[in-house]
C-alpha cells in the first residue's frame, strides 16, 4: 500500500499528488514514468513523474480526470492510500549536449514538461517555455514554469489567459526570428505534438516528443503499448514503456498512435460514468 | 488380476458448458478413481519414470501411498521433491516427461501419473492442517528476482533449509506466469494463492512492485546486505511477426491478451480492465500459449480459429490442451502463414491475408521447414488477432548487471549448477532457456537452490 501524503487539486480535473514510495523517489528522472493501481479490483495505468523528493521519500504524480480509474484516484484523500505503485519505468529524458531548449507542455502534459524544464534549467542551459491550455481554467503550473524559465509563454485558445492561440503560433514566430534552439521537447496531446513537429520540421530543429499510450505492465511484456517509427523509409515497431516514453518527433506514426490510443475509448466513457454515478450516488 | 489398459478417465466440464465460463475444465479423480489408477502402476523396479521428470520425483513411491489409500503420505513423497504438486499435475507435459517412459506404456496407456499428483496435492491442501513452523534461520540473505516457477522453487528450498528469503516480484501479485499467463480454466489461481502463502508460511518475503534493473538493481541488493542472487525473471518479451499491419487495433501479442483477461480479470463484466471481446479471432502459433489464448478468447464468446504453419503434428502444445480446444469447436487451420493485417477505415484489425505452406525438409531445431505454396495466399476474416509467436528474455536486468553474459537472443548464460558470470549471482527458468514449461523451471529453481546452499556454507 502505498500513502498519499498530499494531495491538490490544480484546476477542476486536474489533480496533484504526492504518494510515498521511497524506492521509486530515490530514482525517479524527469522524462520516466510509474504505473498504479488505486485498489486491489483496478486497472493498472501509466502516469509519468511529475517530480520527486529522494528526502521525503515521495513521488508526485498529476492527472486529469478522464476515465473510471482516474475518477476513483481523484476521490482519494490525503493520508489514504493506492494499492500499488511501481517504478520509475522507461528511459530519463535524454539531457546531455543541450545548451538551448524550448519546452512545450499542453495541457496536462504541462505537468510532465515541468520536471524536464526544471532540469535543464538546473544543468544550466537556456529554457524557453511555452504552455498551452482550453482555457484559463485550466491552466497549471505558470508560477513553477517562471521559476525554472528563461521565458515563459502561456497560450489559451479561447485567449482568456496569455496569448490567444496555440503553442505552434509562439514556436514559429521564435524560429522566423531566428532563435536557435538545440532541441524541441514537446509533450501534451498527440495532436499538439504532431504539430510542434509539422512545425519546427522546415526549420530543421530536432524534436523530442514523450509518448503516454495504453500499456499493462510498463516492463516490455505486453507490447500494447508499441508505436511505429519511421527510420530511413523503413518501418520499426518500438515498445513505448522501456524504449521510451521519448522519441524523435521525426519518426512517430502520429495517426497510428492516435488510433491506437483510442482502442478502448467507449469503455473508458463508460467506465467513467459509472466511477461518476458511484460517487455521486455515495 | 487382468491389466486395465487405459487411464481412468477424469472427469472434466462438458464442451458445450465450459466454452461459456472460465470455470476449471478438469475436475480431478475421486479417492476411488486415485487408487484404482494408482493399482495399474507395475511398481517395476528400474523407475523409468523418475529418469523422465525434471525434479526427479520418486513417483512409484507416492503411487504406493495412493494404492494403500495414505494419500496425505503420498503428498509427502511429492513434496520432498516438489513445491507445487497441485501446478505441475495441471500443466507438465506429462506425456513428454514422466508418462512417455512408463513401463506400462508400451503395450497400453501410461498410469495417469499426472493426474494422480494433481489429486494428491488437491487431498492436501483441502485437507492441510497448520503449516509447518519456520525453520531457525541461518544467518544468510537471499534475494530472488521473480515470483514464477522457477523463483518460487528456489525459494521455498532454500526457506526450508533456513535462508532469510526476499522474492522480488515486478507485477502486482506474486505467481509470474502461473498468474498472468495460464489461464484459471486450467489453473485455478487460488490454487497457485494456496503455493504462495506456504512460501509466506515459511518465512519468504515477497515484495511485489519492484523491477529489478529499473527501481532496484542487482548490485544494489549485494548492498542491502544479501549474499547470493537468483534471476528467474521468466522470458516476458512478446515476438511478434514483423509483418504490415500488426499495429492496427484489435491485434494483441498473446501476452497482452492472457494478461488482460488472467491478471487484470478483463473477463469479468464488472473489471475495470478493458479487452475487445472479438467476433471473429484467429490466433497465430501453435504452442501452449496459443491454445491458452483460443481457449480465452472462446470463452468470451468468439468464433476462434487457430492458424499455425506447420500440421498438426508439429503442434508444440500438449496434446490434451489440443484435444480440449477442439472440443470446445475451435477451428485449426493448418499449413497456414499470415503475411499481411489489414483494417478499415479506423485502423482496426479486419482481415489477415495469409498463404498455404507445406512441409519441407527439416531446419535447425530439426522440425520439418515449412514452405510456402505459390499461389495460394486467401484472405480470413478477423476483428481480433492473437500473436502467440513464443518469447524472448527481458533485457532490463542484462542490461543493467555489469558482467552478467546473455546469449545473443537474450538468455542469461549458466553453468550446469546455476551459476552466472556474476559471483553470487545464479539464474534459471525461462530467463536462460527462453520459453518452456513450468516443471523445467521449477527444476533450474532446485538446481540452483542447491547450488546457492553450497556457496553460501563454504564461503
Amino acid at each position: 500500500m502505498y500513502k498519499i501524503v498530499e494531495k491538490k487539486a490544480l484546476n477542476p480535473t486536474v489533480i496533484q499528488m504526492d504518494i510515498e514510495a521511497p524506492l521509486v523517489a530515490r530514482k525517479a528522472k524527469a522524462g520516466q514514468f510509474i504505473i498504479l493501481r488505486v485498489d486491489e479490483e483496478g486497472e493498472r495505468i501509466p502516469l509519468t513523474v511529475a517530480g520527486c523528493d529522494e528526502k521525503t521519500g515521495t513521488v508526485r504524480i498529476i492527472f486529469q480526470v478522464v476515465g473510471g480509474t482516474t475518477e476513483k484516484l481523484s476521490h482519494k484523500r490525503t493520508g489514504e492510500y493506492i494499492a500499488d505503485f511501481v517504478g520509475p519505468l522507461g528511459v530519463a529524458t535524454h539531457t546531455g549536449g543541450i545548451e538551448r531548449v524550448c519546452i512545450i507542455g499542453g495541457g496536462v502534459g504541462c505537468a510532465i514538461a515541468l520536471p524536464v524544464a526544471q532540469e535543464f534549467h538546473r544543468l544550466g542551459a537556456q529554457v524557453t517555455s511555452i504552455t498551452g491550455f482550453r482555457n484559463k481554467d485550466l491552466m497549471i503550473l505558470e508560477e513553477e514554469f517562471r521559476a525554472c524559465s528563461d521565458s515563459l509563454t502561456v497560450m489559451t485558445d479561447d485567449g482568456s489567459y496569455g496569448r490567444h492561440g496555440n503553442v505552434t503560433l509562439p514556436l514559429k514566430e521564435l524560429l522566423e526570428k531566428g532563435e536557435k534552439f538545440d532541441r524541441i521537447i514537446t509533450i501534451g496531446p498527440l495532436i499538439m505534438m504532431k504539430f510542434v513537429v509539422a512545425t519546427a520540421k522546415p526549420f530543421g530543429v530536432p524534436v523530442t516528443v514523450s509518448m503516454n499510450p495504453i500499456m499493462i505492465d510498463g516492463t516490455g511484456m505486453c507490447g500494447g503499448c508499441r508505436l511505429t517509427l519511421w527510420q530511413d523509409g523503413r518501418r520499426v515497431v518500438k515498445f513505448a514503456c522501456v524504449d521510451g516514453p521519448d522519441f524523435d518527433g521525426y519518426q512517430v506514426d502520429f495517426d497510428e498512435a492516435m488510433s491506437r490510443g483510442r482502442t478502448y475509448a467507449e469503455f473508458e466513457r463508460h467506465a467513467h460514468e459509472e466511477a461518476c454515478n458511484l460517487f455521486r450516488n455515495a | 488380476m487382468a491389466i486395465v489398459q487405459h487411464k481412468h478417465e477424469m472427469p472434466v466440464q462438458q464442451p458445450e458448458v465450459r466454452a461459456q465460463n472460465f470455470k476449471e475444465v478438469a475436475l480431478g479423480y475421486s479417492e476411488e478413481a486415485a487408487v484404482a489408477e494408482a493399482q495399474r502402476c507395475l511398481n517395476c523396479k528400474n523407475m523409468p519414470c523418475v529418469a523422465g521428470c525434471p525434479v526427479n520425483i520418486d513417483i512409484p513411491g507416492f503411487i504406493s501411498h495412493i494404492k494403500e489409500g495414505d494419500f496425505e503420505g503420498a503428498y509427502q513423497v511429492i513434496h520432498r521433491s516438489s513445491t507445487l504438486p497441485a501446478v505441475c499435475g495441471r500443466v507438465c507435459p506429462q506425456e513428454t516427461q514422466c508418462e512417455c517412459r512408463c513401463t506400462l506404456g508400451i503395450k497400453f496407456e501410461p498410469v495417469g501419473i499426472g493426474r494422480l499428483e494433481r489429486f494428491v496435492a488437491d487431498y492436501h491442501n483441502e485437507r492441510a492442517a497448520e503449516p509447518p513452523a519456520p525453520p531457525a534461520l541461518n544467518g544468510h540473505r537471499v534475494a530472488i528476482i521473480g515470483s514464477g516457477p522457477s523463483g518460487l522453487t528456489c525459494a521455498g528450498d532454500l526457506a526450508k533449509k533456513g535462508y532469510a528469503v526476499t522474492i522480488y516480484e515486478a507485477l502486482h501479485m506474486p505467481g509470474g506466469v502461473l498468474v498472468y499467463g495460464i489461464p484459471e480454466f486450467r489453473l485455478p489461481k487460488d490454487i497457485v494463492a494456496k503455493e504462495v502463502d506456504m512460501l509466506k508460511g515459511l518465512g519468504v518475503r515477497i515484495e511485489t512492485n519492484c523491477v529489478i534493473g529499473k527501481t532496484l538493481t542487482i548490485d544494489e541488493l549485494f548492498e542491502e546486505g544479501f549474499e547470493a542472487v537468483f534471476i528467474g525473471s521468466g522470458a516476458g518479451l512478446p515476438k511478434f511477426m514483423g509483418i504490415e499491419g500488426e499495429t492496427l487495433k484489435g491485434v494483441y501479442s498473446a501476452n497482452e491478451f492472457l494478461t488482460r483477461v488472467n491478471l487484470m480479470k478483463a473477463y469479468r463484466p464488472d473489471s475495470s480492465t478493458p479487452i475487445q471481446h472479438g467476433r471473429q479471432v484467429a490466433v497465430v502459433g501453435g504452442g501452449n500459449v496459443a491454445m491458452d489464448a483460443a481457449r480465452c478468447a472462446r470463452r468470451l464468446g468468439a468464433e476462434v480459429t487457430i492458424v499455425y504453419r506447420r500440421t498438426e503434428a508439429e503442434l508444440p502444445a500438449r496434446r490434451e490442451e489440443v484435444e480440449h480446444a477442439k472440443e470446445e469447436g475451435i477451428i485449426f487451420r493448418m499449413l497456414t502463414n499470415p503475411v499481411s493485417l489489414s483494417g478499415d477505415e479506423n485502423g482496426s484489425v479486419t482481415t489477415l491475408r495469409c498463404q498455404g505452406m507445406e512441409l519441407g525438409e527439416p531446419d535447425a531445431s530439426g522440425r520439418a521447414r515449412p514452405v510456402p505454396v505459390e499461389g495460394s495466399e486467401f484472405e480470413l476474416k478477423a476483428d481480433c488477432v492473437i500473436m502467440a509467436l513464443g518469447t524472448a528474455p527481458n533485457p532490463l536486468i542484462k542490461d543493467t548487471t555489469e558482467g552478467l553474459e546473455t546469449q545473443r537472443w537474450g538468455g542469461i548464460i549458466v553453468n550446469e549448477e546455476g551459476l552466472t558470470s556474476r559471483e553470487g549471482v545464479y539464474a534459471g527458468g525461462d530467463a536462460v532457456t527462453g520459453a518452456a514449461t513450468v516443471i523445467s523451471a521449477m527444476g533450474a529453481g532446485k538446481t540452483a537452490a542447491k547450488a546457492i546452499d553450497e556457496y553460501l556454507k563454504n564461503r
